[in-house]
């Protein structure tokens, strides 16, 4: 893992000092709220619903175990005992003071954390693959590539006011579990036929009020072009992004209005003109990649008797095996995904004792490494076969052996109107009826694989625009009403999903949602068709048929 | 019929204009404007306090009062008033006495 240099930890501590002074000259009376709000938003503190909420930055979803403890010290002494997972690779306090802020940041900033480019209108924490370094096929570990664009986005003088926010995902899999296409950048290692590794350019994919898939803008960008090709990118944003409106502000308007040929055309003239400013030397880079040195991993056989019998005589643990262990790129090894979808609680929540629980197993089990993913999961990314039977039972232990993952009740679902200041509608609730409706484990199988995502507005935090299933909740004259999309993919194959019809009561959504999953049961080609595979082939038709004609 | 509610700067918590106090946690003790002139007394002891640096992002809001209860009128002030609807042990509806900070 990535750890400080003397000067990443200086601007953190600096960063922290001066927030001190800043709540210090607040609660004096020396800002006013107008002046003060910016400067909060820059470390990730907003004022939302019933409290202040602190939202910290989990640069591309990797973590120490040390790292997960100090999330679970701050839940425990300065909120409520538990913590929010998001779609961003961040984690969320729903109750902290505005008082404690600055001893929260300086106790994190002892673990080399912090909530900067967590808001406001910068180049926002990267994100990337929750398996990144582990999966089998990967072409190259992206995060010594997130880890410098993390260094080369921070502070950036001509970034930090950008027309609006700006997303960067990166992936090294064919496979996409970062979402790439969803984001105002998003960055696919590649290998050329020469064979050397370098970059796919994608740009101007979004959610929000105006969902758009990214559009490839560049094959192949040699590794040394990387941070001057993003600046051109960005540059050319920068200059005619829109500041005029607030909804046309992102990138992918701008991309979208003016066309990927024209806009492209400027960043081409603008990288050839800026070319080799940001100098990356092969020394630097090499010098970043060595802190993602595969850990130590010992000679395995690629099986394991024990693994195998465990696997045989235990049925929860085969169930555990089928949904949350994926293959590794290391033999006598696994990937295991720790479900934060246990019935009964939202979605992405985790409670202090199960954080320091996963660090704890973590420590022992995965190497010392975790991973958390925009499916609002965790990784333990190294586990050894032969501990996975021990790993399944500690993780059951702490209510954390959930084997969902991938299935109906494996559920994005954005804080909603419990939280969210901006909410139209409840999500949370919807999502544990659908979790309660689904709960039996043998008819989520059965359903296969089906990714749920619901927001509680149009911002479209829990990605429902490229849900199999998307839920958007939406205010209808002071009630709450849920829209339905179909089809939406936020994977390799990316799509946004179609809106059915007319929403539905919240008394409704749950039974409108089963009338879907009937619809597709009765019309699939076998087992294997998924309900995505199925959904393109058979279209909205006999899915809006079923769910209004009954009416 | 307004209520007038704000959150407190210095911890966040959800605040209303009180009958007996200044600024309550609990709906139930909260001033109830029946008129437009209420309704401005309540906009000026709030300007007053976000002056005083005691709350933040004071707005009236709409209630009713059914059998002396006052009772919001949007599920925004509903769950503002109550805590978040899946965690009833959370907020200001959480079993007194509140959690110790
Ligand atoms: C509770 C406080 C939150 C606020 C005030 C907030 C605000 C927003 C806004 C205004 C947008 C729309 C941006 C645009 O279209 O230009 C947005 C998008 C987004 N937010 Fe949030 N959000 C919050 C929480 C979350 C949470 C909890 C998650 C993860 C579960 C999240 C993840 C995202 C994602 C993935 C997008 C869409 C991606 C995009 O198009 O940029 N946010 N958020
Ligand atoms: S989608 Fe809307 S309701 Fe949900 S967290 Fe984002 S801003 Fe809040």
């Amino acid at each position: 893992m990535y750890r400080y240099d003397e000067f990443d930890q200086q601007a953190v501590d600096e960063r922290v000092a001066q927030f001190r002074g800043q709540v210090g000259r607040r609660l004096k009376g020396e800002l006013t709220e107008d002046q003060f709000k910016p400067l909060r938003l820059m470390n990730g503190l907003y004022l939302q619903l019933h409290a202040y909420m602190l939202r910290v930055a989990i640069p591309y979803g990797t973590l120490s175990p040390r790292q997960m403890r100090m999330l679970a010290h701050v839940a425990r002494k300065y909120d409520k005992g538990y913590g929010h997972f998001t779609t961003r690779q961040n984690i969320q306090y729903n109750w902290p003071r505005l008082v404690d802020t600055p001893d929260i940041l300086a106790d994190l900033a002892t673990v080399e954390m912090h909530g900067i480019q967590t808001s406001g209108n910068c180049i926002r924490n990267v994100t990337s693959d929750p398996f990144s370094g582990v999966a089998a096929g990967e072409v190259e570990d992206p995060r010594p590539w997130c880890e410098i664009i993390r260094q080369w986005s921070s502070f950036h003088p001509e970034f930090s006011y950008l027309p609006r926010k700006f997303k960067i995902a990166v992936t090294g899999s064919e496979h996409d579990r970062a979402a790439i296409k969803l984001h105002d950048i998003g960055i696919r290692v590649v290998r050329n036929a020469a064979g050397e590794t370098g970059f796919e350019f994608w740009i101007g994919g979004g959610m929000g009020r105006t969902p758009i898939i990214a559009k490839k803008i560049r094959d192949f960008v040699p590794k040394a072009d990387l941070l001057d090709y993003a600046t051109a990118c960005l540059r050319v944003y920068n200059e005619l992004g829109r500041r005029d409106n607030i909804y046309k502000a992102r990138i992918k308007i701008l991309v979208h209005e003016m066309g990927l040929e024209k806009y492209s055309a400027l960043v081409d003239e603008e990288f050839a003109r800026s070319q080799g400013t940001v100098k990356l030397p092969d020394a630097e880079i090499a010098r970043i990649q060595a802190y993602f040195a595969p850990p130590a991993y010992e000679t395995l056989p690629a099986t394991s008797t024990a693994f195998e019998a465990r696997r045989f005589e235990d049925k929860g643990f085969r169930t555990f095996v089928r949904t949350n262990v994926h293959a590794h790129k290391v033999p006598g090894y696994a990937i295991v995904s720790v479900s934060l979808k246990a019935p009964g609680v939202a979605p992405g929540d985790a409670s202090a004792d199960q954080m320091d629980a996963v660090a704890d197993i973590a420590e022992r089990y995965s190497l010392d490494e975790l991973r958390v993913t925009h499916e609002q999961n965790l990784v333990l990314p190294n586990v050894k076969l032969d501990d996975l039977y021990t790993v399944w039972k500690q993780l059951s232990a702490a209510g954390l052996g959930s084997a969902n993952i991938g299935l109906i009740s494996d559920i994005i679902c954005c804080p909603g109107l419990d939280y969210c200041d901006l909410a139209n509608a409840r999500s949370i609730p919807i999502a544990d009826e659908l979790q309660q409706r689904f709960a039996d484990l043998e008819r989520q199988y059965a359903i296969g694989s089906l990714k749920i995502k619901m927001s509680g507005c149009i911002n479209a935090c829990g990605h429902h625009h490229v849900g199999h299933i998307g839920i958007l909740g939406v205010d209808k004259h002071g009630k709450e009403l849920y829209q339905l999309q179909l089809g939406g993919s936020g994977a390799e194959d990316a799509s946004i999903g179609q809106i059915t019809g007319a929403g539905f009561p919240p008394e409704r959504i749950v039974g409108a949602v089963e009338t879907v999953i009937e619809t597709y049961l009765s019309l699939r080609h076998g087992d294997a068709e998924t309900f995505l595979d199925c959904y393109r082939r058979v279209g909205l038709a006999p899915f809006k048929a079923a769910l209004y004609e009954a009416r | 019929m307004k209520v007038l509610t704000a959150n407190r700067l210095d911890d966040g918590a959800v605040v209303y204009i009180g009958k007996a106090a200044p600024w309550v946690e609990d709906l139930a003790s909260a001033l109830v404007a029946v008129d437009v002139g209420a309704e401005g007394q309540l906009t000026e002891t709030a300007a007053t306090a976000v002056k005083a640096r005691l709350v933040v992002g004071a707005y009236l809001m709409p209630v009713t009062v059914e059998d002396g209860r006052i009772l919001p009128a949007s599920v925004r002030e509903r769950i503002r008033a109550a805590g978040p609807s899946n965690r009833p042990d959370l907020g200001k509806q959480a079993p007194a006495p509140a959690l110790p900070r």
